[in-house]
């Protein structure tokens, strides 16, 4: 299924997603050593065009989290559902922590960027494993 | 350089009225401002109108216009949105203009319809505030975003959900009376901390209610209240407004608001004051959290304090620094669009003495409104002032 309701990719953002799904995530880097994640044309620190695709490191690390029980409609289905930011090097990504019971969250928790899929649409999602 | 003063204020009673149109809401605020203002319809030069989620819960876009109908004025008028920020940016326009000489009389306000949604559908609705892709397909939602902030400033700078829970009861207690308010009820520290959960750890009574209102301001020159001699004691003597990334994940800090500290930085400085200065203040508490941010991002204290400070009494009415004299979005109520200048009608009321909890400021003439788009990724706060006082 398609991640966009109208059914068009959005690009940078796809593929990212889809480099994620392959293991082969990866952040933008510009000529200054600032990290930014896709679809950017310039460096949102300091204007620099040179962007240049770095792999992400493997392991991230848990900055914070909530346990969503009221959702919307399109995660209705799957409350209820941890979402958190993870830094992972010199970026930070938002995503759903699956497989993790509530009580064993804390921060600093190693993490694995991942994808998975939302139980009340299928749609798919950017996701953090246990690492 | 003319000031530029509240000639009339009206707002409507923020709850749940879902058959009420938007058009209706803002028309009711806004006749009520002009019966405050003693101010000709005819005399005013534009409307600035803030609305979020106008184009979700009604259908309708491009509402400048038609509220510029519903109001009665014949002028033209310009829809403002920086989502629960919205009227305060079309104050920021409208205070511009006239102490440049643009215009001598401005209607600004704003309104939103939102319980017709119902509580998922709101909650959907809100959710465009926050970055569609990295948050909202992920299943950030509103409450989900000023969670993980609550977390990372429980983990960075400690407090706990008790903390919070003070804050929620210091707003409720402060909505007693204020026959505007969506909640006047109060509530106890266990309601707050056995509500259901909302986004962990945030509860229900943590979260301000999903409500309908609106809200208007008559805003005139000195020059014009002078020559047509317009009862205007209250004068807005700065502006500020700050930003930040989009979402969470790409700011510097998890659990602080800096578009805050940005936009106070710039209105004490158009003021002439400093937060020592502020007598009282309307603080954006969206959620419980929202509240202690904010006091710390306005330099009423230093990071990691502010989390106590309901709890201890100071931000209380007959505290040193009373908060949420309203009762806060919390308490009053939160229709997005109609927030920020109902926040300036209240401060305004206040300072009048023609509010349920002015006995609480007498004495006081300086008066802050702060009001945050989003996860502060907008911020926009006033300083409102007692003319001579
Ligand atoms: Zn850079």
């Amino acid at each position: 299924m398609s991640a966009d309701p109208t059914g068009a990719r959005d690009e940078g953002f796809d593929d990212f997603v889809d480099a994620v799904a392959a293991g082969e995530g990866y952040y933008l880097q510009c000529e200054n050593g600032h990290g930014s994640v896709p679809p950017r044309q310039v460096c949102p620190d300091c204007g620099s065009s040179a962007l240049s695709e770095t792999p992400l490191p493997d392991a991230g690390e848990l900055q914070t989290y909530t346990v969503t029980h009221v959702a919307t409609p399109a995660f209705s289905e799957d409350t209820p559902y941890v979402t958190a930011i993870a830094s992972f090097g010199p970026v930070r990504i938002t995503g759903q922590l699956r497989d993790a019971e509530p009580e064993e969250l804390e921060r600093g928790m190693p993490v694995e960027l991942t994808t998975a899929q939302s139980a009340t649409t299928g749609r798919r999602l950017l996701a953090f494993d246990p690492r | 350089m003319t000031e530029v003063r509240v000639a009339g204020v009206g707002v409507t009673e923020f709850g749940t009225v879902p058959e009420r149109t938007g058009r209706d809401l803002f028309g009711a605020a806004s006749d009520e401002a002009f019966a405050d203002a003693d101010v000709s319809r005819s005399d005013v030069e534009s409307l600035r109108y803030g609305n979020f989620m106008g184009e979700l819960a009604e259908r309708q876009g491009h509402q400048g216009p038609l509220m510029a109908e519903a109001a009665g004025v014949r002028a033209p008028a310009t829809r403002y949105e920086s989502a629960c920020a919205s009227s305060s940016a079309a104050l920021r326009s409208a205070v511009r203009d006239i102490r440049n000489g643009e215009e001598d009389v401005v209607l600004v306000g704003g309104a939103e319809r939102m319980t017709n949604l119902g509580t998922a559908g709101a909650t959907e609705a809100l959710a465009i505030a926050a970055d569609e892709l990295w948050e909202v397909r992920q299943g950030v939602t509103f409450p989900g975003a000023y969670a993980l902030m609550a977390q990372a400033y429980f983990d960075e700078y400690g407090g706990d959900r008790e903390d919070l829970a003070h804050v929620a009861v210091k707003n409720h207690d402060h909505a007693v009376g204020n026959e505007l308010a969506h909640y006047q009820d109060p509530i106890d520290v266990e309601d707050v901390l056995e509500a259901p959960p909302v986004s962990e750890p945030l509860g229900l009574y943590d979260s301000c209610p999903i409500s309908d209102g609106a809200s208007a301001l008559v805003l005139v020159s000195e020059d014009y209240a002078e020559a047509n001699g317009v009862d205007a004691p209250v004068a807005i003597t700065g502006s500020g407004q700050g930003g930040d990334d989009m979402a969470l994940q790409d700011r510097e800090y998890l659990a602080r608001t800096p578009a805050t500290d940005r936009a106070a930085e710039e209105a004490y400085d158009d003021a002439g004051i400093t937060a020592d200065d502020v007598d009282f203040v309307e603080v954006h508490d969206c959620f419980t959290i929202a509240e202690v941010l904010a006091l710390e991002s306005l330099g009423f204290y230093e990071v990691g304090e502010g989390i106590g400070a309901a709890r201890r009494g100071e931000t209380t009415a007959d505290g040193d620094l009373p908060v949420n004299l309203s009762g806060g979005l919390k308490a009053k109520g939160h229709p997005v669009g109609a927030t920020g200048t109902a926040q300036v009608a209240e401060i305004t009321k206040l300072l009048r003495g023609d509010h349920v909890n002015s006995d609480a400021v007498a004495g006081g003439s300086v008066g802050l409104a702060h009001n945050a788009g989003g996860t502060v990724a907008s911020c926009l706060v006033h300083v409102v002032e007692e003319v001579g006082a």
